[in-house]
């Protein structure tokens, strides 16, 4: 055993007797019948775990072999913390998680299976929902479920009774704002005590301004944030900070949400579930969103910001090893992958869009109709900084930093100096 | 302890393999368990916070880099050691005292003392977590009850939106806790203070506060201590009540906040973080060898 193999040995022993990991615990499956597939689920939260529930009940139901889905679910945080242990340990067959650089990460250190095979035969998938589900080595690894644009929401009754019309450009925003305060509303609702929802803000005004391959090459470190394209994203979101409801460091996004919903605030950039999770059902059909406005003609409102969800094959899984296993969890993920299994789910969990466009969608709502146009007009999908970028770096570094941009939004060139100087350290990790 | 004494009475020869065994198993697991619980994590911690490692890929040695990082380049970290001595001062200077000072008034016999005693007590049966939870309703700008007293809705102040005033509505939260734990230590130790003390004082003509300062406190020492011990490792532990209000950032940084951020999560930052948990062993050794010292110098001069 070598001194590295010892130091590692006894590093997660330690992490493993300091930091209870639950997941772990969760590993074992029956497996062995080569027909019963484990499910790895974070989706904790009620509502999705029901409608989770109801789409593999219906797997089961079809199968003709009758394969079968377990689930081991986990609270979502819990989750989402332990997942490098969870994939290292002893994960389960197949398990939730997110599309884009998140998901690339884990497939470039070999924890993740390969199945471009399945991709050959998906069907109703657009090629930007297939870039997304793409390793940097080309392969594909993940099977897409379903997504939730972000864009700027408000209430039709409040835009009626003050004679608002959705502003196209960066200006008509502005002067939309302006209006909305004589009227005495807070223009935009805002904030970022959870340090994520001002992530969307930025996201999109650097999209707007500067394109989306600019914002992935950032958030892949191949560009400078001391860039005067940078110091203009934050500079054109200072002339917005006005408008937006102060305080924002200490109101998290369901506070800011209810603001929108008591007819306090006029608008809000906020992702699909958002809204409708702190609205009455009386008044879901009130809710409205327009495109986040056009800042530079020349990107239009090409990109939309839409995170994915989906499921992974996990490499350690040891029932995978087995060949009816992995059958059968191939044949969970293209069913998976069909139109009919995302309906099932959206029943259940009408927040969010299926990413099929072979799902059906004369049962969504008005606002779900809209969503899809929207993403389907889209030149590019962006996800979010935290699922774009190395989340070390989201993580430690951009959420202080906006933070502190909101705090303090003069000093940008504080701001992007520091924010390049960590980057660098972190991005300098890479293997 | 009872067997060795037992033992020595009788003549070491009466260890018998039994005996042996015994004291084996009872010594051993108990130092297997330091080794393992202890010492191995903070002997792996220091080891790892000189490598780099995202706790998958290979573990790589990059000396005092992450040192380096940490004190020029991690803009959360002297704000961070900051809270966590001031932390320290509070609850040393402010709280401890007051809780002092509500036990000693109580002891005296205050009308409805009983009544204040559990109102007083009551919010340490609480986590820490659950008075974050408590506090948010409280602070919060928008629908807290405070604002809502103030009748402030024009320009509400940000209690905890606010980076240069969150640290003390926390503070103050964590206090309410802290506050009701001394009292109830402290008046157990006036209650067991000799009566005839404070009657020889009177006799001698001492003050209330002369018969206090030079009398009772002084004989309240062992309770001091562990008052003292206390309020040492609840500063420096502290970490649930600013984890639960904003996930200790935006003016919340503590080093145990910063720790988890680097080492908790996905692509973790296990050799950076443990640079910061190597910190904050420091400055707790830094207070527990202070500790050690102040008792052994006090046993050999009693």
């Amino acid at each position: 055993m070598s001194r590295r193999n010892l130091l590692r040995g006894a590093a997660v022993g330690a992490g493993a007797i300091t930091l209870p990991s639950l997941l772990a615990a969760c590993g074992s499956g029956p497996g062995g019948d080569g027909k019963t597939i484990t499910m790895g689920s974070n989706s904790s939260d009620p509502v999705p775990k029901k409608a989770f529930a109801d789409a593999f009940a219906a797997y089961g139901k079809q199968s003709k072999d009758g394969r079968k889905v377990k689930v081991n679910t986990v609270d979502h945080n819990t989750f989402q913390e332990n997942i490098n242990r969870y994939l290292q340990g002893k994960p389960d067959d197949v398990l939730m998680w997110f599309a884009g650089y998140r998901m690339q990460f884990f497939a470039k250190k070999g924890l993740l299976h390969d199945i471009s095979d399945n991709w050959g035969s998906y069907q109703g998938f657009s090629p930007a929902l297939k870039a997304q589900s793409t390793g940097e080595d080309g392969k594909q690894y993940l099977t897409p479920y379903y997504y939730y644009p972000w864009a700027v929401f408000h209430r039709k009754s409040v835009f009626q009774e003050h004679g608002y019309t959705a502003p196209k450009t960066l200006d008509e925003y502005i002067t939309l704002a302006k209006q909305m305060r004589k009227d005495k509303l807070v223009p935009i609702a805002f904030c970022d005590k959870d340090g994520w929802p001002a992530m969307g803000t930025f996201d999109y005004i650097n999209m707007r301004t500067n394109g989306y391959e600019f914002h992935k090459n950032l958030m892949a470190g191949q560009e400078a944030w001391t860039d005067k394209r940078v110091k203009d994203v934050f500079d054109t979101w200072r002339s917005l900070l006005p408008y937006c409801q102060p305080g924002a460091n200490g109101r998290t996004w369901q506070e800011a949400a209810t603001s929108l919903q008591k007819k306090e605030a006029g608008m809000a950039v906020f992702g699909l579930p958002h809204p409708g999770a702190q609205f009455p059902k009386a008044e879901q059909a009130d809710i409205d969103f327009f495109p986040f406005p056009v800042i530079n003609p020349e990107h239009g409102q090409d990109a939309v910001e839409a995170p994915i969800d989906g499921f992974l094959l996990a490499k350690k899984s040891k029932n995978l090893n087995n060949k009816a296993n992995m059958e059968s969890a191939k044949d969970l993920l293209k069913w998976l992958a069909t139109g009919e299994a995302e309906d099932i789910y959206l029943a259940g969990d009408p927040n969010n869009i299926a990413v099929s466009d072979q799902a059906d969608i004369s049962k969504y709502t008005p606002l779900q109709k809209k969503a899809v146009e929207l993403v389907s007009g889209a030149k590019q999908i962006s996800q979010f900084l935290d699922r774009d970028t190395r989340p070390d770096f989201s993580s430690t570094v951009m959420i202080p930093a906006i933070q502190t941009f909101i705090n303090k939004p003069k000093d940008v060139d504080g701001l992007v100096n520091s924010i390049e100087r960590q980057k660098k350290t972190i991005f300098a990790t890479e293997d | 302890m009872s067997i060795s004494r037992r033992a020595g009475r009788r003549g070491p020869r009466r260890f018998t393999r039994r005996d042996l065994a015994v004291l084996g198993v009872l010594l051993g697991i108990p130092i297997l368990l330091d080794v393992f619980i202890v010492w191995g994590p903070t002997l792996a911690s220091i080891a790892l916070s000189f490598t780099s490692w995202d706790g998958i890929g290979d573990i790589r040695w990059v000396g005092t880099q992450n040192y380096e990082n940490l004190f020029t380049n991690y803009p959360q970290f002297w704000p961070a050691a900051r809270h966590n001595l001031l932390w320290l001062a509070f609850l040393g200077l402010v709280a401890t005292p007051f809780g002092l000072l509500l036990a000693v008034l109580i002891d005296r016999g205050v009308r409805f003392s009983r009544f204040y005693q559990s109102t007083l007590y009551m919010p340490v049966v609480l986590s820490l977590a659950v008075v974050g939870f408590i506090a948010q309703l409280i602070f919060s700008r928008d629908q807290g009850a405070l604002n809502a007293i103030l009748g402030d809705t024009e320009k509400p102040t940000d209690w905890l939106g606010d980076p240069d005033l969150n640290i003390w509505m926390i503070l103050l939260a964590a206090a309410w806790r802290h506050t009701g734990y001394v009292m109830i230590l402290y008046l157990a130790g006036l209650k067991a203070v000799d009566a005839s003390l404070k009657e020889a004082a009177a006799i001698d003509g001492a003050s209330e506060a002369q018969t206090f300062f030079r009398v009772v406190f002084p004989t309240l020492r062992p309770v001091n201590v562990i008052v003292g011990v206390i309020t040492v490792i609840e500063a420096l532990r502290a970490f649930d009540i600013v984890y639960a209000v904003n996930k200790g950032r935006n003016g919340l940084e503590l080093l145990s906040v910063l720790v988890t951020d680097n080492i908790i999560g996905e692509a973790s930052r296990i050799g950076f973080g443990s640079a910061i948990a190597v910190v904050l062993l420091l400055v707790s050794m830094g207070f527990v060898v202070t500790y050690l010292v102040q008792e052994i110098r006090g046993e050999k001069n009693r």
